[in-house]
């Protein structure tokens, strides 16, 4: 820990030092591309190759988002059946390697062979922001949200922690709190667990013209912020410029989170820990997609229905005649 | 009672099974309470799996209502047939349609509805629901009709 903490003040050292540099760079335009008045989502870019792993951004999202963190009240209700898990990260805040409901971005562990060479990859991992966001489409209560920036979010006055967000999600991103939320004051012990936590892209940094904290704070410029639409095109430079691939443009339908990477992310996803907490890198279907071509084919129901009343009634009467 | 109006009734109440089983699967509690764990059940607790059911049910559903509407036009057997409790019921058919329809159409990607839009969205679909469940079950039990 102590290494880590000195590592951080020298890294702050450093930002310090180049603050001119910086002011005039990736920052500063990123925060003048999300003042921008069109209606564009914004998504971001991460460069893998720049990521050094120093968890600059993680500790930055955890002193930005503090004030969000669950601080729930024990003992929790019980809860029936008696099979409900309890999810409570509270004790456990300094967890920095997964998910958490205090912990909304962490820094994945990649080696890849790369022109013969074993190279080590740190990625930073958090919600993808998905562009048709299943989390928000699919929740019950409407608790999850979507906003024209084009993040999602979860209001946690509103969250019941069911968790049918985290089952929707193909990357399992939200986390679950037991204890805190609206539950506690309709049937604690019959519905509802808790709230569900997940990166909100910080919103409330957006709202004033301000960058996501990850962003600011990263002294590499692994991250870019802009419209989806650029972002798109320097993510497909860049991976030219390294040949290299893109991870999120087409996943799930299309994420504003695009990665790129000097290595095939088939190889990453072989080589990153996965599991609870720890999202994969798996190319993912569109999830949504059956249910928008179902949309299509309800516009035809009304037409149908009209049909086959006007049809009887034709038959019948030719049969009168 | 006639063959059509049987299958009118059969096709009415699988629907409205169906439709109703989905729709309530698409809160987190199948799993929950087991129901999910009884065999030939664990697709109730797969919400992919409802969401597309619930889609389903809602296209028979709204081709069934409205050929049942223009059926009843087309004999020219007149509304004035249709009982107060029939009018009550269309009602509340309309309003689950109508906010059901709306729900499909904020699913569809590229589309934002406000977070209050979709809240009041969600609930009024989940009233017309129970209300039309209540008003069906005393429909059976006091052999209410639709039309008189």
């Amino acid at each position: 820990m102590t290494s880590k903490l000195s590592r951080r003040a020298f890294l702050k050292g450093s930002i310090t030092a180049a603050g001119s540099v910086v002011a005039t760079s990736g920052i500063a335009r990123a925060a003048k591309s999300i003042t921008h008045t069109n209606k564009e989502p914004l998504a971001t870019l991460l460069d893998i190759s720049k990521c050094i792993g120093c968890e600059e951004c993680v500790f930055a999202c955890r002193e930005a988002n503090a004030d969000k963190y669950p601080e729930p009240a024990k003992p929790f209700p019980k809860m029936y059946p008696s099979s409900v898990p309890v999810q409570d990260w509270s004790d456990k805040r300094d967890v920095t390697d997964r998910l958490t409901p205090y912990n909304w971005l962490f820094i994945q562990h990649a080696s890849a062979t790369v022109n013969g060479e074993q190279i080590d990859l740190t990625i930073p991992r958090r919600c993808m922001h998905c562009e048709n966001p299943p989390c928000v489409k699919l929740c019950p209560w409407g608790s999850a949200k979507q906003e024209e920036n084009g993040l999602s979010r979860i209001d946690p006055d509103l969250c019941l922690g069911g968790s049918k967000c985290k089952k929707a999600c193909p990357w399992d991103i939200p986390e679950r709190q037991t204890g805190v939320g609206l539950y506690l004051d309709l049937l604690p012990g019959l519905a509802g667990n808790g709230t569900m936590y997940k990166c909100d892209r910080c919103y409330n940094r957006l709202e004033k013209g301000e960058v996501p904290a990850c962003i600011e704070a990263c002294p590499e410029d692994v991250q870019t912020i802009g419209p989806r639409s650029e972002i798109l095109k320097k993510a497909h430079a860049l991976a030219r410029q390294m040949n290299g691939y893109i991870y999120g443009e087409h996943e799930n339908g299309g994420t504003n989170t695009i990665y790129v990477s000097p290595v095939p992310f088939e190889e990453l996803n072989k080589s990153i820990e996965t599991g609870k907490g720890k999202p994969h890198l798996n190319k993912v279907k569109n999830m949504m997609a059956d249910g928008t071509n179902l949309a299509k084919a309800m516009i035809v129901a009304p037409i149908a229905g009209l049909a086959a009343a006007f049809g009887k009634f034709y038959l019948s009467s030719k049969e009168d005649k | 009672m006639n063959t059509t109006k049987k299958t009118r009734q059969y096709v009415y109440w699988i629907t409205l099974f169906f439709i109703t089983l989905s729709g309530f699967a698409q809160m987190p509690i199948f799993k929950r309470y087991y129901i999910a764990d009884i065999p030939g059940l664990g697709w109730l607790a797969q919400f992919y799996v409802t969401h597309i059911i619930h889609y389903i049910a809602a296209i028979v559903l709204i081709a069934f209502v409205i050929y049942v509407f223009f059926d009843f036009i087309f004999r020219g057997a007149g509304l004035n047939r249709v009982t107060g409790f029939g009018f009550f019921k269309i009602a509340i058919l309309a309003g689950l349609i109508v906010t059901g329809v709306l729900m499909v159409v904020k699913n569809l990607p590229n589309i934002y509805f406000g977070h209050t839009a979709v809240i009041v969205l969600d609930l009024s679909h989940l009233s017309f629901c129970m209300i039309l469940l209540f008003v069906s079950l005393y429909s059976v039990i006091r052999k209410k009709r639709w039309v008189g």
